[in-house]
């Protein structure tokens, strides 16, 4: 019970974030309206994976310090669920974008080309890019201290390039994206009302923590089969 | 430093001596180019200014690739004998770097003599050529040595480098659009970030080779 209390907070936050999420109050913004409520889970999402990424990285960056196998299997299973999260936080934006940059009366697939363009849209799409690159990478090297080694190197040296142009890009471009002036994504204190920002820090949390879960269950299922495997 | 200079001098050696590898990239470029020529006539200032950086991504990509996938499993363990991992990978990313600029010299050229000239300001555009055949190089020299250790080809390569390549090379697009219309001036501010993105890549070229080097 000590070790699963955080497992229980998941539960009660992610409960507390689809109620408050959908039932609480939301000002009324034109063009937004109802659509605002995304935020607690489209912006989550990205948190989500941003932490994960960076959980993934810590891991190779240890990894490279001591060779231990296990840091290994972290780093790659915390950003395969980094990578779920930024598919979802991706699939949420764009659904989002269609109804209130695009004309919502035109099919998604019809404007997603203009959206795209966007240049937290485009960073959003390298991150993933090269996560799916390091995994590819990853799995295309069969011996194993070389797998976990070559893969830490790309893991981090993708990491560190990719930071910046997630920083930088925005600032260079034009954007549609709320935040324009230095925050990446969003100011969380001038653009969110205190009541969202009630459920959006606990959304932030819970969905975090069940990424964290995920990776757990992900981590204990593959030292099973690499244990069947007698690794 | 002498170390890096003499690493650098094997590889021009190597060059000057197995000039069909040269020749080889040479007609790469030119080829390609003859296909745009063919595909497109005159085209206008933001199609050239886009056709040339991907033109350069691809040349760069063959370019960087031979620097360590020639390097057969045997010479790479008597380099490990004799060289500092350090000065290995500097000396490689300096090489790779030299020969880039001289393929973007060549491709700017053939690019001028088949596409027309939509430049403005020719003698920064060349700056900006030049800025970004070494900032493509340093980045696609590191991926190599990760896809040689890898041992995999340069297919693999352009796999793991296209996705950490976009922001540089949509920076570049940016930059160097500025250089064909007289009524912008070129950010400074811009050339400044690419140069603090090279240097951050050759850090981390340093700090990350050593780990890939030892088997």
């Amino acid at each position: 019970m000590k070790k699963h209390w955080w497992k229980i907070l998941t539960v009660l936050l992610l409960v507390y974030t689809f109620i408050a999420g959908l039932l609480g109050p939301v000002p009324r913004l034109p063009l937004l309206q109802e659509t605002i409520r995304n935020l607690y889970f489209h912006v989550c999402m990205w948190f989500a994976m941003m932490i994960l990424f960076m959980v993934s990285v810590v891991h190779s960056i240890r990894y490279l310090n001591t060779l231990k196998p296990e840091l290994d299997r972290a780093a790659r299973l915390y950003a395969g669920t980094g990578i779920l999260f930024g598919l979802l936080g991706y699939g949420t934006g764009a659904i989002w974008a269609s109804f209130t940059w695009a004309d919502p009366n035109i099919p998604i697939l019809d404007s997603f080309s203009t959206i795209a363009r966007d240049p937290k849209l485009i960073g959003a799409a390298v991150a993933l890019l090269v996560y799916a690159a390091y995994m590819i990478l990853r799995d295309s090297i069969n011996d194993i201290d070389k797998r976990a080694r070559i893969s830490a190197v790309y893991n981090i040296f993708a990491f560190v390039l990719l930071f910046p142009a997630i920083w930088i890009l925005p600032r260079v471009l034009p954007s549609l994206h709320p935040g324009n002036d230095g925050n990446p994504a969003l100011d969380v204190k001038n653009d969110i009302s205190a009541d969202m920002r009630m459920v959006f820090y606990p959304a932030v949390l819970g969905w975090t923590l069940l990424g964290v879960w995920i990776t757990q269950l992900k981590i204990r299922l593959q030292v099973l089969v690499d244990k069947k495997l007698g690794l | 430093m002498s170390h890096i200079f003499s690493l650098i001098k094997k590889d021009l050696l190597l060059e000057l001596r197995q000039q069909y590898s040269f020749y080889g990239l040479l007609l790469y470029g030119a080829a390609t180019l003859f296909l745009l020529f063919m595909a497109i006539e005159s085209p206008e200032a933001h199609v050239w200014n886009g056709l040339f950086w991907i033109t350069q991504l691809f040349i760069c990509i063959n370019a960087v690739a031979k620097a360590f996938l020639q390097e057969s499993r045997g010479r790479m363990l008597y380099y490990f004998t004799l060289n500092h991992p350090t000065h290995f990978i500097l000396a490689k990313l300096f090489y790779n770097g030299i020969l880039m600029l001289v393929m973007s010299a060549i491709s700017l050229l053939f690019f001028l003599v088949l596409m027309g000239n939509p430049i403005d300001k020719m003698g920064a555009f060349i700056g900006m050529v030049f800025l970004g055949g070494f900032s493509l190089s340093l980045v696609f020299g590191f991926l190599a040595a990760i896809a040689a250790r890898a041992q995999q080809n340069a297919a693999v390569m352009a796999i793991l480098g296209f996705p950490v390549i976009i922001p540089q090379v949509v920076l570049l697009m940016r930059l160097s659009s500025t250089a064909f219309s007289p009524l912008v001036n070129v950010p400074v501010s811009t050339i400044l970030l690419l140069l603090a993105l090279d240097a951050l890549v050759i850090l981390l070229a340093v700090i990350l080779f050593p780990f890939l080097w030892k088997d």
